[in-house]
């Protein structure tokens, strides 16, 4: 199997590279569009701030790359909120795979939401033999609200989705690399699809 | 709901972990890698390396030991001690490290983390604070406490959330050692002062003392070293005690 992870310049890719090595298989690094085209799964990942995450993208041609695909692609926190259709982060447009804005939580609560939350609401392969409450590795300030994609809910401030899913697109707010056997499970699972 | 995180710090020198460790299980207690595998399948939420060394070769010997702990474990860690640089942020966060801990260099330097912030995100940017008591006025200190800064404590703490710190670690170094509990006063007003989470540190002892920490000093994290080194605390019997106590952990 041919794992490719999309390497645009943002964020911790090796942690991801690591946790893939874990579970036995091996991931190679790439911005090449042909090589991306022609792996059976994707990872999108992504750390760090969405507008100039999504400019790095826009440079390469690897935002009008990324929604084509047609094998599994699985993004990762920040790579979940570019996903979708727009971050209030850098007020920024994203790739419209997912149809939902992607909003900061408010002062109310400690910004950014670190450490260990619960999923909830899980409907999708990707949690086979995943318990409803466990618990997932999160560092994020900004969110995706509730909506028909999503495949996993958690609650911080408010319910939100915290893993959304259309068609091959799969992404997850929470870092399943980082997210100690639960989340290896979830990594395992995404590579069966 | 977000749970309270228990983090265990191991000190490093050379790429070994210094203090005698009591895990008499250990073929090698002197190995970071081991040690924070056995942390990690004791439910530790988090792990704290901090690199006491300073000779010449340091920074090649650390960079090895964040590959071998990324590649092992599979829980966030922090790398902290004598990062001055972007450059030195850079290759620890390209080897695996999830957060970098600045300091000292912040103190002197706080641009950096503004740089720090900008370049990486906040989210891998913690500022460690060590603050004591001087005239009832908590300043913060360096090297380890023993050099007092102009600086107040709050204000430090307020300056670098907006220059863009993700977390606070606060350690008090009149309660550092004595594992008399945590400075649960000033942990609580740090807590109510900023909005981003805040690390305590210093003066573990008992179970108790973290019920406080979490209690009264509102902290969003507690960290320890030697209760954790010698077994006098276990995490699994932690964390339930903190369940009892109505405290949201992970188990």
């Amino acid at each position: 199997m041919k794992i490719v992870i999309i390497n645009y310049g943002a964020g911790n890719i090796q942690s991801i590279m690591f946790a893939i090595e874990r579970l036995g298989y091996k991931a190679v690094l790439s911005s090449n569009s042909e090589e991306i085209k022609a792996a059976d799964k994707v990872i999108f990942p992504g750390v760090g701030e969405a507008s100039s995450a999504m400019k790095k993208l826009i440079e390469s041609g690897l935002d009008t790359l990324i929604p084509t695909l047609k094998q599994p692609v699985l993004g990762i926190c920040l790579g979940m909120q570019l996903m979708c259709k727009s971050s209030e982060e850098g007020n920024t447009k994203g790739l419209s795979i997912f149809d939902v804005d992607v909003v900061k939580f408010t002062n109310k609560v400690k910004v950014p939401q670190m450490g260990w939350n619960q999923i909830y609401h899980l409907k999708s392969p990707l949690f086979d033999g995943i318990s409803e409450k466990e618990y997932m590795y999160l560092v994020h300030s900004f969110y995706a609200p509730l909506c028909n994609e999503a495949i996993a809910t958690t609650n911080y401030e408010l319910e939100y989705a915290s893993a959304l899913q259309k068609n091959n697109f799969y992404g997850t707010q929470f870092h399943p690399e980082k997210s100690s056997a639960i989340g290896e499970q979830i990594l395992a699972n995404f590579l069966k699809l | 709901m977000l749970t309270k995180r228990i983090i265990p710090c191991l000190d490093i020198k050379n790429g070994r972990t210094v203090k005698g460790v009591n895990f008499v299980d250990l073929r090698d207690a002197g190995d970071p890698v081991e040690l924070a595998k056995i942390y990690s399948d004791e439910g530790a939420d988090e792990l704290v390396f901090l690199d006491i060394s300073a000779t010449e070769e340091r920074r090649k010997t650390l960079v090895d030991l964040v590959r071998k702990v990324a590649s092992t474990i599979n829980i966030p860690f922090t790398v902290g001690g004598g990062i001055s640089s972007v450059e030195d942020v850079e290759i620890l966060l390209q080897n695996g490290a999830d957060k970098v801990s600045i300091n000292s260099s912040a103190v002197k330097n706080p641009q950096l983390i503004n740089d720090l912030a900008q370049k990486f995100g906040s989210q891998c940017v913690v500022v460690a604070i060590d603050a004591k008591q001087i005239d009832r006025e908590w300043v913060v200190h360096l090297v380890g406490g023993k050099v007092p800064t102009e600086r107040s404590l709050f204000d430090w703490a307020k300056e670098v959330e907006q220059r863009g710190a993700g977390e606070i670690l606060f350690t008090s170094m009149d309660n550092d050692g004595t594992k008399n509990g945590f400075a649960n006063e000033a942990l609580a007003k740090l807590s109510k002062l900023v909005n981003i989470p805040i690390i305590a540190s210093g003066g573990a002892g008992n179970i108790q003392h973290f019920v406080d920490a979490f209690q009264e000093g509102k902290a969003d994290a507690a960290l320890a070293a030697s209760v954790f080194h010698f077994k006098e605390i276990e995490i699994k019997t932690l964390k339930k005690e903190l369940k009892n106590n109505n405290i949201e952990v992970r188990i």
